[in-house]
């Protein structure tokens, strides 16, 4: 008789058939559907017409570059300030605990409940922000419906969003420096700024790399909040690689949309793989 | 002192910060039509939260109502789905290494790097007819969120020493049930954690309702509110009251699970 292993192979079989199905082969078969003209009615063969057309047409562009700012921008704010706010909240301040629960909590609500708070925040005119600006005497920029601040807007709300996540990697990776370190620099007369750039920010660093990957990973496939402020607008302005597959994929240009998610996974993984080797390998080193 | 003033200010400007929008958001909920409209944010002149409340649930032939069953139905079986099957498969990578765990392991990692391609998805749930279908979404969710749960779990079960195991075989189980029997069961921390953020997750969940349960009848709570904004673009008191009570369901988890969430969020800060 053969002894069987009580780790059967077969407990991989339930798993393997609900994501081979639904994700690997949409994700291999996409490769081929981006190479073709593809309506409700029948799919022919057209070569790299799909990616011609998204690379020459302004609007698709737009898209990608704006991707990547997107990307950029709230993955380095939620580095900066998911750092600060965890150098805050783990000294001695009153209030810690519950400071901590307000700033995580936006990460657990709705992205479309968020965005359409922050549209009506954003107002140019009435919204709470402008109107709070005026009584400085700064007179706001029409956030969500000004081209050069759309997407910028778009971002800032991501980043209120999605601080409380970065905050609370950083406050696990500070809590899990030796508390002996900071003492030592203390007495050799260290002031705080020093101890922060020569103890806490180097051996933060998996927590910065945590970070960095999690909201690029994050920000670059981020529909949901653009979706629900500006529908990429004012005209495509805000438009991100995501928005531009949904409008393709309404539109009928079935090919064309799948060209578009061919055209976000490979900047994904060619941002993201590339970027996640270098950070863990300098962690190594340290 | 001075540094104690600055840490007071900033303590001040993040609850500013953080605070002012729900705070918004609670405030015109419980306004007139009118006032609401002028998206002032100040106290509501008189309080019509429980108007409004009704108002809300009767919209549309109570659509929210629907759409709560909908989105209770999803995240309901889409996480018990998804949480079974990424135990068994984290509990057969972690135990046997063999010609398999490489693949394993990079279906993993591309599971949470790779953004899912969407009308390619929607082509495999047409030819197996469940596009627009809650079964269709249910597996969708599952596929989509195998990769996190099995990373949670297989971490966990390197620490259930091989003993228990053992045990369990000399005593006569099979691989069910030393499973279900022993493995499952030990695993009950990690699997709350797994359950909530999980939850949440899904619960909010916008994209893939929208792409692949199109449709009124089937609406989930994050559509509901994404059409109630189109249609009813001036009825401000409604839509916050809408976005006030879409908000409570994750509310409720957090000021349960605070400690789980944090640490299913945090689990890759020690990792990396």
């Amino acid at each position: 008789m053969v002894t069987r292993s009580p780790y059967p192979h077969w407990f991989y079989l339930p798993a393997a058939v609900v994501y081979g199905v639904l994700f690997v082969v949409p994700t291999v078969t996409s490769f081929w559907f981006s190479l073709t003209r593809w309506t409700v009615f029948d799919s022919t063969f057209v070569g790299l017409d799909n990616f011609v057309t998204f690379f020459r047409e302004p609007a698709l562009v737009k898209g990608l570059t704006n991707t990547l700012i997107y990307g950029v921008v709230t993955s380095g704010l939620k580095v900066v300030l998911g750092m600060l706010l965890a150098v805050l909240l783990t000294s001695q301040i009153a209030a810690r605990g519950w400071l901590r629960s307000v700033v995580f909590f936006p990460v657990l609500v709705s992205t479309i409940g968020i965005g359409l708070t922050f549209t009506v925040l954003m107002d140019p005119v009435d919204g709470l922000i402008n109107q709070s600006l005026a009584v400085w005497g700064i007179s706001g920029p029409a956030w969500l419906t000004d081209p050069s601040w759309a997407l910028l807007s778009v971002a800032l709300v991501d980043v209120w969003k999605g601080v409380g996540l970065a905050t609370l990697i950083y406050i696990a990776g500070i809590v899990s420096i030796p508390a002996e370190y900071f003492e030592a620099a203390r007495v050799d007369g260290a002031g705080a700024f020093a101890r922060f750039r020569s103890i806490t920010l180097p051996l933060a660093r998996p927590a910065t790399a945590t970070v960095i990957i999690l909201s690029l990973i994050g920000g670059l496939r981020s529909f949901d909040l653009i979706w629900a402020m500006t529908r990429g607008g004012p005209g495509f302005t805000s438009d991100v690689i995501a928005s531009v597959i949904y409008k393709q994929y309404q539109a009928g240009f079935y090919g064309l949309s799948t060209a578009g998610n061919v055209v976000l996974f490979v900047l994904v993984t060619a941002i993201v793989l590339p970027l996640s080797r270098i950070l863990n390998r300098r962690e190594v080193e340290l | 002192m001075r540094s104690r003033l600055l840490g007071l200010l900033a303590v001040v400007v993040s609850g500013v910060v953080f605070l002012v929008p729900f705070a918004f958001i609670v405030l015109t909920a419980g306004k007139t039509r009118a006032e609401a409209s002028r998206l002032e944010f100040s106290w509501p002149a008189q309080l019509r939260f429980a108007e409004n409340f009704l108002e809300v649930v009767r919209a549309r032939d109570y659509m929210l109502i629907i759409a709560y069953i909908n989105s209770t139905v999803l995240t309901v079986a889409s996480v018990s789905i998804m949480v079974v099957l990424a135990a068994m498969v984290a509990f057969v990578l972690q135990r046997r290494p063999s010609r398999w765990t490489g693949t394993v392991n990079f279906l993993v990692l591309a599971g949470l790097i790779i953004p899912p391609a969407v009308v390619p998805t929607i082509w495999v749930l047409q030819r197996l007819g469940l596009f627009r279908t809650m079964p269709g979404l249910i597996l969708v969710e599952v596929a989509f969120g195998l990769s996190f749960c099995v990373l949670l779990f297989r971490a966990f079960v390197a620490t259930i020493p091989r003993a228990l195991d053992e045990a369990a075989i000399l005593d006569g189980a099979g691989p069910l049930r030393l499973f279900f029997g022993v493995i499952f069961p030990l695993l009950r921390s990690v699997i709350v954690t797994a359950v909530v953020v999980q939850s949440v997750t899904v619960f909010n969940d916008f994209v893939n309702p929208l792409y692949f349960l199109p449709g009124d009848r089937n609406a989930t709570v994050q559509l509901t509110l994404y059409n109630f904004a189109g249609q009813y673009s001036t009825d401000y008191h409604l839509l916050f009251m809408n976005i006030l009570l879409i908000t409570i369901p994750p509310l409720i988890m957090f000021a349960f699970f605070n400690r789980q969430i944090v640490a299913g969020m945090t689990s890759g800060a020690i990792k990396g």
